[in-house]
């Protein structure tokens, strides 16, 4: 099968700056790849580059098996793309001017009516794009990439801006897309949005991929479990540090919570209990939790920074 | 859930063409303001200057020189001056590069808004000769589509020059380059007031090329000079190649 997406060694450069760096990965049909990191990462040089409005410097990117600058107006058709915030649809054209618009390019797009119905933009229809919250413009957009029901979706922080609600609404569509064999590239900051919805994350820090898997993947990989005791606040934990193992640590923050990072195996959690014990503390809750993605993200980005 | 399956495909050519020139037409048109406003100096140019004697005119028929004149004169306001400032506005915004970010290719952006433009000179047109029959002009209707031909092929190269300005430079200077350029084809185009002669040397100015088809045809109902048809197709021919060769969505 012919990857929906696929970079090589991709480097992008700005001048004497180094955007990208040998970038590369792959998106097969029906799965969704999350690109994340932090602001100037090169996030958005590679959309350009993979939406065809520059070539690469360095490297190759095959979109649907085809160049996406050399072979642009062939391959449009088959791409769907929400820029970043909505941006750039007419200030002056109203919602439903513009989504008939992208319908009519396409041979067989979807119906119109229901889509806005899906997307909630019934309401608006008749608004021009100026006079949209950010929200209602973000789901304008990415009913515009959609409509011409594309095999590939890029969507530039689709959520950014939106209420809980549009955010639910918003993840449904991406959901059936990818049921329905689309590949979707996503970049966002809301890293529980990625945890949630991608198949495959892939970090960006300073143009290089600093991290690539599953979210399940990268947050295992890292080994590290945390434990939260809320007990009675300022005990003396220098003393409990002492005792602790290597690469586990303990801090009070905020007061009267107590968090342990580490690999926390029996014998760890066996030691921190019988200090709290032997001090009569009174612990009024405990809680384990696996490390996220944001943890990971966290770490990873910045030991890169460093 | 319903899954949604890709079914990718292109509209045919004429349909896309057809859609995105009506939306074109659409914004034009939500913008009516700049379009009287873009009337308004040709048409008190043309009362002014053809039912008054402050200027002195080479021709007899004062009133038929200053209709003319007026619409060749709108059709560069359209066309190319308003084109350019719109569209540089329109890249600046990134209106051009989210429709680069659509199936609509390069060259069926550029046909649309020319095809627009197209459209709204021709009305505009009609609209000053509308204004010119009020105040007494008597026009020749024989030549009348070959006139819409003619404006057709000067509106083809004006925008083909506006697409070309409002790719190479930024907004601000997009703006005064246009303005500027109307002024000076106002002022030396042998619109509305007379310009010295410069015998088949006039046929290369667009405008009075455009201008002086117009007179052969609506008024002396003759069909006009090869010479203004050579001018303005040859404008047209390099406008496009212009706007071919330098449009960018960015």
């Amino acid at each position: 099968m012919v990857p929906a997406l696929a970079l090589d060694e991709v480097s992008i450069r700005y001048g004497s700056t180094l955007a990208v760096d040998r970038a590369g990965f792959q998106v097969e049909p029906g799965r969704l790849l999350a690109l994340l990191g932090p602001n100037g990462a090169g996030k958005t040089s590679l959309l350009q580059v993979c939406e065809g409005f520059r070539r690469p410097d360095a490297g190759q990117v095959r979109v649907l098996g085809q160049d996406p600058f050399a072979d642009r107006d062939a391959l449009m058709p088959r791409v769907g793309i929400m820029p970043q915030g909505g941006g750039g649809m007419h200030p002056w054209a109203k919602a439903g001017e513009l989504l008939r618009l992208f319908a009519s390019y396409a041979a067989r797009p979807l119906d119109v009516d229901d889509l806005a119905d899906q997307l909630g933009l019934r309401s608006f229809l008749g608004t021009t794009v100026r006079r949209l919250s950010g929200g209602e413009q973000q789901r304008l957009a990415l009913a515009l990439a959609i409509v011409g029901r594309p095999e590939l979706v890029f969507l530039d922080e689709p959520t950014a801006g939106m209420d809980v609600h549009a955010r639910h609404t918003t993840w449904a569509v991406i959901e059936r897309l990818r049921a329905g064999g689309v590949a979707v590239v996503l970049t966002t900051h809301l890293l529980d949005e990625a945890e949630r919805l991608a198949d495959e994350v892939v970090i960006i820090n300073r143009g290089r991929v600093i991290a690539a898997g599953s979210p399940a993947a990268l947050t295992s990989s890292a080994g590290m479990e945390r434990l939260r005791i809320d007990a009675d606040s300022a005990l003396p934990i220098r003393k409990l540090r002492q005792r602790l193992p290597a690469g586990v640590t303990v801090a009070e923050s905020p007061p009267g919570s107590y968090i342990v990072d580490g690999e926390l195996d029996a014998e760890v959690l066996a030691g921190v209990m019988a200090w709290f014990a032997a001090r009569s503390a009174r612990i009024t809750s405990i809680q384990s939790q696996r490390r996220t993605l944001e943890d990971t993200f966290i770490a990873l980005t910045r030991a890169g920074a460093a | 859930m319903t899954p949604l399956i890709p079914a990718p495909g292109r509209a045919s050519g004429r349909a896309v063409l057809t859609a995105h020139t009506r939306f074109e037409l659409t914004l034009l048109a939500r913008r009516g303001e700049a379009m009287v406003l873009s009337l308004v100096v040709p048409i008190v140019g043309m009362i002014a200057v053809g039912l008054t004697e402050v200027i002195r005119l080479p021709v007899g028929d004062r009133l038929s020189y200053a209709v003319t004149g007026a619409m060749a004169l709108a059709a560069l306001a359209t066309a190319f001056t308003s084109q350019a400032i719109v569209v540089g506005y329109e890249r600046f915004y990134g209106v051009l590069k989210r429709l680069g970010a659509s199936s609509l290719s390069r060259s069926g952006l550029l046909i649309s808004k020319t095809a627009a433009i197209g459209v709204l000179v021709v009305g505009q047109l009609v609209a000053i000769g509308l204004v010119g029959v009020a105040v007494g002009w008597r026009p020749s209707l024989w030549h009348l589509l070959d006139a819409v031909a003619v404006t057709l092929l000067a509106a083809a190269a004006y925008s083909g020059f506006a697409l070309m300005l409002a790719s190479v430079l930024r907004p601000e200077t997009t703006t005064a380059v246009a303005t500027l350029v109307y002024t000076l084809l106002l002022i030396g185009g042998g619109v509305l007031f007379p310009t010295p002669a410069l015998g088949d040397g006039r046929f290369l100015i667009p405008v009075t090329a455009h201008a002086e088809a117009l007179r052969a045809m609506l008024t002396a109902g003759t069909f006009a000079p090869g010479l203004a048809w050579a001018g303005l197709l040859a404008w047209a021919v390099a406008g496009v190649a212009a706007a071919r060769i330098t449009f960018r969505w960015e």
